[in-house]
């Protein structure tokens, strides 16, 4: 492991998120370091998805801070987000569905270049370089997330584990510093989950820091090098797998609430 | 001020009229999020109907308020008609496919009963026929005919037991949770296809009578009129905030007042003679002797309400009273 | 264009020279069954211009824009301004038609800046309504300072003149007359090549792709960092311009126009177009173009001798039959075929794909 593992790349100060009366989150502090696997988990309803939401610019957040690089996000629009480095997928997988997977991943690509309507429209020289380069990473991508052999099919039309990894795939062409995964693994297969574990893990070991929510908890337990815990909005804990496990607080909001 | 007063009234009189036509927009609306484009037309093949009814009944002798009830009552029926219609047929095998699909299906049910009007009346308006003495009574310097006030008082009649309807009875209660939340309604037992087939027939129905009064108070109708009603309805809708029913009111009766003065002021303010400095070399001699020059008269009506839909959308797009309208994530 | 036809092989290069040919002896075939056969080809490739145009906004970007003819309409007036005797200015043609589209794009801009960041329901009823408004102000702008001339429009509008050659006016060459409708049919065909291929390279670039990211998943393509709002805004501002050359080209070539020629009917007739033909396929919104335009002359030719010959008289009128056939083919084809008659091309390639698949 490099010495940057101790710096941090994202922090939460406080944050919190209302939705009418509802508190949905509620001072939440996290810190995400470099080129970590950052696990997020909790109870259904703990709050998730909302600070998910609330960190890729989708929701605006109510209180607190949040610090990327260093720098307070201010940003009012997810596509803002895309552009400093955070790129999400969705819990329940949003493709565009009529592009063929090549396409959707070609759109990834669209805030890291810079052509307009005149050098599409008169095919410029620079326009065709640009153009063959989406091209070229775009398949490098999919080549990497191992959907290939299906970049001509229309997304809509790929298996599900296949959206699942074409949709990270696509997260991955706005060149992210932090991939924010939320829930890939549901409705995956052991066979399927196996080989998401094994894509992640070649993520970061390509230098990304990653950001997972997730509900397999055994998954988040084998894969994050830290882990965070959220019940009703607050968080409970936050340390390596271990020692998260053996939090009360955590053992009481699992069993607490499938008893219900 | 006789201008004011005469202008607050006929607006009050079209504001009424514009609230009960925007209820049909707003209910749906809120129901399953659909601007039903062909509402307008509905509310003009009611004015047809009824019209048709009432000059046909012209000479029978019936007393005249009769021959305006018939004519409402055969309106009635033929808008909650066409309007089951339209949702059965147009709205509802489109309920899961993208926006956009039930948004041109709205269009083209636009199209086709407008010209299906046309090939039924034909293309020349159907006038009110001379049967009602319109009665007419000074306030201040102005004045209010026993139609205005028919109109005004019975749209608040109708806006009131909407009202008393959706947040009173049970089926009211049903077409409130279903505009919450379709899904969740069904599994609390409402019969959801049944609930938004229910605001087709309602909106259609008010639209209906709407259509009626909105034709009597102009004196006639044509097949082209729902259009342009309709437009400005849904100007109402927005403006008071789409898919809220008190909303759709206060917006209906603010937007015909806007109208009314705009209309009855903007010659006046758009008449460069009275402005200062109008003694410019071009101007003089056209200011002379009480002359004026008006940049817009009162022929711009039409354009008011779509200024004010615009204005609304750019500083307040969820309406006066309206929740937030952008994009549900 | 040159790695196209380079691309092609020998059997296409053959259908491609085929229909070149066609196309050029075309409007002389046409001529001899009349001139004004030569016009209805004209105005539907005007028809065709414009569906293009509203394809980039309907779709590619799958934005509801029901007011169209407005932007027609804008294009329209400014060349008949600049170009007729209502003001004495007689500007060439090659200055006007560019402001006539900078003049209906920023009217675009400013129509959807305040609505494209809301719900589309808004935008297609703000278009709607400003289609309205335009039509009210060519009709009452000709008071106290007459701008429009009002209803009745303006006349005598120049035809295109590139020095002492004259689009509107009939020339010999080499034994064959050239009528200006035949004129005006070649520049129209040049200009429809370029759209055409225009609309191609927009469809395959970098901007093409995020407006139809944006038609499919709007919160996902922002998510994947497209300013959705601007991408929109160009979309909506491009299918205005080439609204607005269009009107131009009708201006000039009408020699005339009015208030009249720019009502709601034709923004819902140049939507049937694209929809009918297969939103987002360039090919399809062609065909549906063409084949839209000439079904009043194919009503004029059949329903009204047969309701003649059946009743004496006709009772529908073909115009209000038209109308009904746009409007019951918008409901059908939204509801039995929403992509069509000629969906777009990657629909196709996944049913070839799947055929292939199966042998």
């Amino acid at each position: 492991m490099s010495a940057t593992i101790n710096e941090v790349l994202m922090e939460a100060r406080g944050v919190g998120k209302r939705f009418g009366g509802v508190q949905a989150l509620k001072d939440v502090s996290l810190t995400i370091r470099r080129n970590e696997i950052y696990g997020l988990i909790g109870p259904n309803g703990a709050g998730k998805t909302t600070f998910f939401n609330v960190l890729t610019g989708l929701y605006q957040r109510d209180d607190g801070d949040v610090l990327f690089e260093g720098n307070v996000l201010n940003l009012t629009s997810p596509h803002e987000v895309a552009r400093v480095g955070i790129a999400r997928t969705f819990q329940n997988i949003r493709l565009f569905g009529n592009m063929t997977a090549m396409e959707n991943v070609m759109v990834g690509r669209h805030v890291r270049t810079h052509q307009n309507v005149i050098g599409a429209i008169f095919r410029t020289k620079a326009e065709r370089a640009e153009e063959a380069a989406i091209r070229r990473r775009a398949e490098e991508l999919l080549h990497y997330v191992g959907v290939a052999d299906r970049a001509q099919d229309l997304a809509k039309n790929l298996s599900y584990g296949d959206q699942r990894r074409l949709e990270i795939a696509r997260a991955l062409a706005t060149d992210p510093k932090l991939l924010a995964l939320d829930e890939p693994a549901a409705g995956m297969n052991a066979t399927e989950t196996a080989g998401l574990r094994t894509l992640i893990e070649g993520v970061r070991a390509d230098g990304l820091t990653v950001l997972l929510i997730e509900h397999d908890v055994k998954l988040v337990m084998g894969l994050c090098d830290r882990v965070a815990v959220l019940d009703y909005g607050q968080k409970i804990a936050e340390d390596v797998p271990a020692v998260v496990r053996a939090n009360p607080k955590v053992i009481e909001a699992y069993i607490g609430t499938s008893t219900h | 001020m006789d201008i004011f007063i005469q202008q607050l009234i006929n607006g009050l009189t079209t504001g009424s009229v514009y609230a009960v036509v925007a209820l049909g927009y707003t209910m749906v609306y809120g129901v399953i999020q659909l601007i039903n484009f062909a509402h307008g037309e509905v509310v003009m093949i009611g004015a047809m109907v009824a019209f048709s009814v009432i000059v046909s009944l012209a000479g029978s002798g019936l007393p005249p308020l009769a021959i305006v009830a018939c004519g409402i009552i055969a309106a009635i029926p033929s808008c909650m008609i066409i309007g089951y219609f339209l949702e059965r047929v147009a709205y509802r095998p489109l309920r899961h496919a993208p926006r956009l699909a039930p948004l041109i299906t709205a269009i083209g049910m636009s199209i086709i009963l407008q010209h299906l009007a046309l090939l039924v009346w034909g293309r020349n308006p159907i006038a009110f026929p001379q049967i009602i003495d319109n009665p007419s009574f000074a306030i201040g310097g102005a004045s209010i005919t026993g139609v205005q006030i028919a109109i005004i008082l019975l749209c608040f009649a109708m806006m009131a037991a909407l009202t008393w309807f959706v947040f009173r009875t049970k089926f009211g209660i049903a077409i409130r949770a279903t505009a919450e939340d379709v899904r969740v309604a069904g599994l609390m037992g409402i019969n959801a296809n049944a609930v938004i087939a229910a605001t087709f027939v309602i909106g259609a129905a008010l639209g209906a009578i709407a259509g009626v009064m909105f034709g009597t108070y102009y004196g006639i109708v044509h097949y082209t009129m729902g259009f342009i009603l309709g437009l400005k309805a849904f100007c109402a809708a927005v403006l008071g905030g789409i898919g809220n029913i008190a909303g759709a009111m206060v917006g209906g009766i603010l937007l015909g007042l806007v109208e009314a003065m705009a209309t009855g002021y903007i010659g006046e303010i758009t008449d460069l003679c009275r402005w200062p400095g109008g003694g410019t070399s071009f101007l003089v001699e056209r200011c002379a002797d009480g002359g004026n020059f008006v940049l817009f008269g009162s022929n711009y009506q039409d354009v008011f309400a779509f200024l004010v839909l615009i204005l609304v959308l750019v500083f307040r797009p969820s309406g006066l009273l309206g929740e937030r309208v952008a994009e549900r994530a | 264009m040159a790695n196209f036809i380079t691309s092609l092989d020998k059997k296409n290069k053959l259908g491609l020279a085929l229909i070149a040919v066609a196309l050029i002896v075309l409007p002389f075939v046409l001529a001899s069954a009349g001139t004004a056969w030569v016009r209805i080809l004209n105005f539907a490739i005007l028809y065709v211009f414009l569906a293009l145009g509203l394809n980039i906004v309907v779709g590619f970007a799958g934005l509801l824009d029901l007011g169209y003819i407005a932007f027609y309409a804008v294009g329209a007036y400014v060349y008949a301004l600049l170009a007729s005797p209502h003001f004495g200015l007689h500007l060439p043609f090659w200055v006007i038609i560019p402001i006539g589209a900078a003049v209906a794009c920023v009217a675009g801009m400013v129509l959807g800046a305040p609505t494209l960041k809301l719900r589309g329901d808004y935008l297609a009823i703000v278009t709607l309504g400003f289609g309205e408004i335009v039509r009210v102000f060519m009709n009452n702008l000709s008071n106290p300072i007459n701008v429009t001339n009002g209803p009745k429009g303006i006349t005598l509008i120049d035809s295109f003149k590139i020095g002492s050659f004259d689009l509107g006016k009939s020339d010999v060459f080499g034994g064959l007359i050239f009528s200006g409708p035949i004129k005006y049919y070649y520049l129209l065909l040049i200009v429809l090549l370029a759209v055409i291929v225009i609309n191609k390279r927009l469809q395959d670039s970098r901007i093409g792709r995020a407006w139809v990211a944006i038609r499919e998943d709007e919160v996902a393509a922002k998510a994947a960092g497209i300013n959705t709002r601007n991408i929109k805004l160009l979309a909506f501002a491009m299918g205005a311009s080439f609204g607005g050359i269009a009107g131009g080209m009708f201006a000039a070539i009408q020699g005339f126009v009015s208030p009249e020629s720019f009502v709601l009917t034709e923004s819902t007739m140049i939507l049937a177009m694209v929809v009918l033909g297969g939103m987002g396929n360039i090919w399809g919104v062609i065909a549906g173009a063409l084949l839209l335009s000439f079904v009043p002359e194919l009503l004029r030719y059949t329903v009204q001798p047969v309701q003649e010959a059946l009743f004496g008289h006709a009772i529908i009128e073909p115009e209000v039959l038209r109308m009904l056939i746009f409007g019951i083919a918008l409901v059908l084809t939204m509801r039995f075929m929403p992509a069509g008659l000629w969906p777009e091309a990657r629909h196709r390639r996944e049913m070839e794909a799947k055929r292939e698949g199966k042998k």
